[in-house]
């Protein structure tokens, strides 16, 4: 059974009811980590060594976050900078991550129109995306297209449920997945 | 006297008390001539507010002398007296022995007996511990080698005191006009049954002491009310007074023994700090009633001789001290802050008259005009000390290099000097090295600087305050100093001469609170770090994190504020001298501060993302 870590990176969950609600789904399992990375470094110090350690130990690399400025929130960014060494996660002898599975779950405030090329912000999510796309593959990892949760400012209370059910669903397909 | 007679008495002490002792300190006179000018003041030859009772007076306020020699019985702890054992034993005991020798033939020599001699020798003899400490104190010389030395003699002093009390009777001369003590219980046993009996007595406190006193305490600790334990304290010292004097031993006697005794025990400075409020006000009364007790008519008869007696006094008791300075090799400029700081003579000799009155060694007349002389060899002291140091202090200072076990600032050129290495030198010297910051350290407490030693710092011993010390620790290599005195005089002073002699070295200075930053800002220092604000905003940080409050948001909400706070200090900075501009500004920045917090850690309306989803629905 493979084994997930879940790093979620927001610098204010206490006003996010969109992510509240995602991590309320997650199944509680022992193949699943979940980290609240702004709390553990409010002041940006990361320990890059326990980041690596516990990379290691796990096969699903799920990053959760809100979409900022079409990007992640900056304590993200600087665990990328940090945490992804050279020689270690890339470049010579960097095979720690080789075949790790990544994934992110991201919540956006626009809805999925907006998100077109002829929408609001003239391009797709997946577009946006493409730095950290390129980042998995120099990690040799295994990039898989994100979960999204869309237009948050617009959601209801039963869309909330659905969205719930959803998401669970997403992860709960992983742990069953045949690892490698 | 009725009950209100009685607290008319009392508003009337208390009242001359809280007039006179604040002025006596102001005038950096000591609050033993305050109590002592009150006293006249009071007394039957000014106002006349309080009449011939201040005899009875002077018998109840003694018990402020026993519980005196309890504190220093308590502070008597074995391994200081070990560690002074040689300055404890060398300065103290020469000195008693010289001065009184010397007092002892000069009186002989104005004819009076040979016993009164000895008593008026033992009496001068001793030097006030009360100014003496208190001034060292307040100049932050405590740790100095002349504080060292002053604390060792007058140590001695207080000891000494309890023999000589003893031997007092065998000087009497004549009839003992018995003081009415009561009956003792032993008056009808021989002699030797007496001693007998009063060694039972001394042995047995001893044993109680060390053996029953300490698990009554727990006992009483544990309890948990604090003033129980207040009078039990009392209660012991009271219960030892009257078993001493029933066998015909002085109380002060038995409670020094007692005192000494429970130096070794946990409670020591519980003990302390419950007798210190009583100790204060007795002594204090004491003194009060020395002043209305105090025949003015008879003084006023003879000012020449009286001026002649304490010129006299003063100046035979700092040469005695400047010798043995010499022999025991303290610096000069130290020696003679000793010499004077210890040249009057000391508030027990107000005890010691008294008790001689009553033993019959000097006769009336005498004792008052030596009890002015006494009062007046303490006023000069404070006047003493501020002429020697304003003067002859200042010249030798800046040409005797202080020596201290002989070591010699080789030349550093370290780009970081630390002043003071206490709590807070200490981290910041610590934060340094850890990142390879060469760093030369000034610390004036000798017993510290060892120890750091000890430990592989490599600390200097010496004044900060001293340009030349600072510059043969490099101060012209120096790129920052780090001014971290404890002591906000010596810390200006310290800052004050850099700033004149290196205009252009960077200082960044410890301030206790407020007050001490905006008077280092005053200075025109820009770097000043108040000692507790960073620490204590993490406290509070933590404290909302345990309330529930995410880390970022708290990590955030300390910056805000020590941002916010910076800012105010500044802005307070330019009012600071008009109240109540300041209040209402600070009242109004604090307005603007709580805003601002709530504006952070309040609700998402702030953050204007709905003007992005409508963006984003056109």
């Amino acid at each position: 059974m493979p084994k997930i870590l879940i790093q979620l990176f927001h610098p204010f969950l206490e006003k996010s009811k969109a992510n509240q609600m995602l991590l309320d789904s997650i199944p509680i399992s022992d193949h699943i980590t979940l980290r609240d990375l702004y709390e553990i470094y409010p002041n940006f110090t990361i320990d890059v060594k326990l980041e690596q350690k516990i990379l290691l130990e796990h096969d699903v690399i799920l990053f959760q976050h809100p979409f900022y400025w079409y990007s992640c929130p900056p304590l993200m960014k600087q665990w990328f900078d940090f945490v992804l060494e050279d020689g270690w996660a890339y470049g010579k002898n960097g095979n720690s991550l080789n075949g790790k599975k990544w994934i992110q779950t991201i919540t956006t405030g626009g809805s999925e129109m907006a998100y077109k090329e002829d929408g609001f912000h003239k391009h797709r999510i997946e577009d946006f995306l493409l730095p950290f796309r390129r980042t998995a593959e120099l990690c040799k990892m295994d990039y898989q297209p994100p979960f999204l949760v869309q237009g948050t400012f617009q959601l209801k209370e039963g869309d909330f449920q659905k969205e719930s059910l959803r998401y669970r669903n997403f992860i709960l397909s992983f742990l069953e997945a045949k690892h490698g | 006297m009725g009950e209100v007679n009685f607290f008319i008495q009392a508003i009337i002490y208390l009242t001359s008390a809280i007039i006179m002792v604040p002025i006596a300190n102001r005038l950096g006179l000591g609050s033993v001539l305050g109590y002592l000018v009150a006293g006249i003041v009071i007394g039957p030859f000014v106002f006349g507010f309080v009449g011939t009772e201040g005899k009875d007076l002077l018998h109840f306020a003694e018990f402020g002398v026993v519980m005196m020699l309890f504190a220093i019985g308590l502070e008597l702890e074995l391994n200081l007296l070990w560690r002074l054992k040689f300055w404890l034993l060398g300065l103290g005991g020469l000195q008693l022995v010289l001065t009184t020798v010397f007092v002892f033939l000069f009186s002989i020599g104005f004819q009076f007996s040979w016993k009164s001699s000895i008593a008026l020798g033992f009496i001068l003899s001793l030097s006030s511990t009360a100014i003496v400490l208190q001034t060292l104190k307040e100049k932050g010389l405590m740790k100095s080698i002349s504080g060292q030395a002053s604390f060792s003699i007058l140590l001695f002093q207080d000891m000494a005191v309890i023999p000589i009390l003893a031997i007092f009777p065998m000087l009497s001369e004549g009839d003992v006009i018995t003081n009415d003590h009561g009956h003792s219980l032993v008056d009808h046993l021989p002699g030797y049954q007496k001693t007998l009996v009063v060694l039972f007595v001394v042995i047995g406190i001893i044993l109680i002491g060390r053996y029953i006193l300490s698990p009554i305490f727990r006992l009483i600790a544990k309890s948990g009310s604090r003033e129980i334990f207040t009078g039990a304290s009392l209660l012991l010292v009271i219960a030892i007074s009257v078993l001493m004097t029933s066998v015909g031993v002085s109380a002060a006697l038995g409670t020094f023994l007692a005192g000494v005794v429970l130096a070794s025990s946990e409670f020591r400075h519980e003990l302390e700090s419950n007798i210190e409020p009583f100790k204060g006000l007795l002594l204090g009364l004491f003194f009060l009633s020395v002043g209305a007790s105090m025949e003015l008519p008879v003084v006023f008869q003879h000012p020449m001789k009286i001026v002649g007696i304490v010129v006299g006094i003063i100046f035979l008791k700092a040469l005695v001290l400047l010798l043995l300075g010499f022999l025991f090799k303290l610096p000069l400029d130290q020696n003679l802050y000793m010499a004077l700081a210890l040249s009057q003579v000391g508030e027990f000799s107000f005890v010691l008259f008294g008790y001689s009155e009553g033993l019959g060694i000097f006769d009336k007349d005498t004792i008052v005009i030596l009890v002015a002389c006494v009062a007046l060899s303490m006023a000069f002291t404070p006047i003493l000390l501020l002429l020697y140091e304003k003067t002859i202090f200042e010249a030798l200072q800046s040409k005797a290099p202080k020596k201290q076990t002989n070591q010699t600032l080789e030349k550093e050129e370290n780009p970081v000097i630390i002043c003071g290495f206490g709590r807070f030198g200490n981290m910041v010297g610590r934060f340094l090295r850890s990142n390879g910051i060469g760093i030369t350290i000034l610390d004036y407490d000798a017993d510290r600087v060892e120890m750091l030693g000890r430990f592989g710092f490599k600390v200097f011993f010496g004044d900060a305050t001293r340009i030349e010390l600072l510059e043969s620790a490099g101060l012209e290599h120096a790129k920052v100093l780090i001014a971290a005195l404890d002591h906000p005089e010596k810390q200006h002073e310290l800052i004050r001469n850099v700033k004149h002699h290196y205009p252009n070295l960077q200082i960044v200075a410890r301030a206790g609170d407020r007050e001490e930053a905006y008077d280092l800002k005053e200075m025109g220092l820009s770097f000043i770090y108040r000692e507790t604000r960073e620490t204590a905003v993490k406290l509070g940080g933590d404290v909302l994190k345990l309330l529930g409050t995410r880390s970022y948001a708290a990590e955030r909400a300390k910056n805000l504020f020590l941002a916010h706070d910076d800012e105010t200090f500044h802005e307070l900075f330019d009012l600071r001298k008009d109240r109540v501009q300041y209040i209402s500004l600070a009242k109004q920045r604090n307005s603007e501060l709580e805003r601002l917090m709530f504006v952070d850690l309040g609700k998402e309306d702030e953050l204007d993302l709905d003007s992005w989803s409508e963006m984003e629905r056109m």
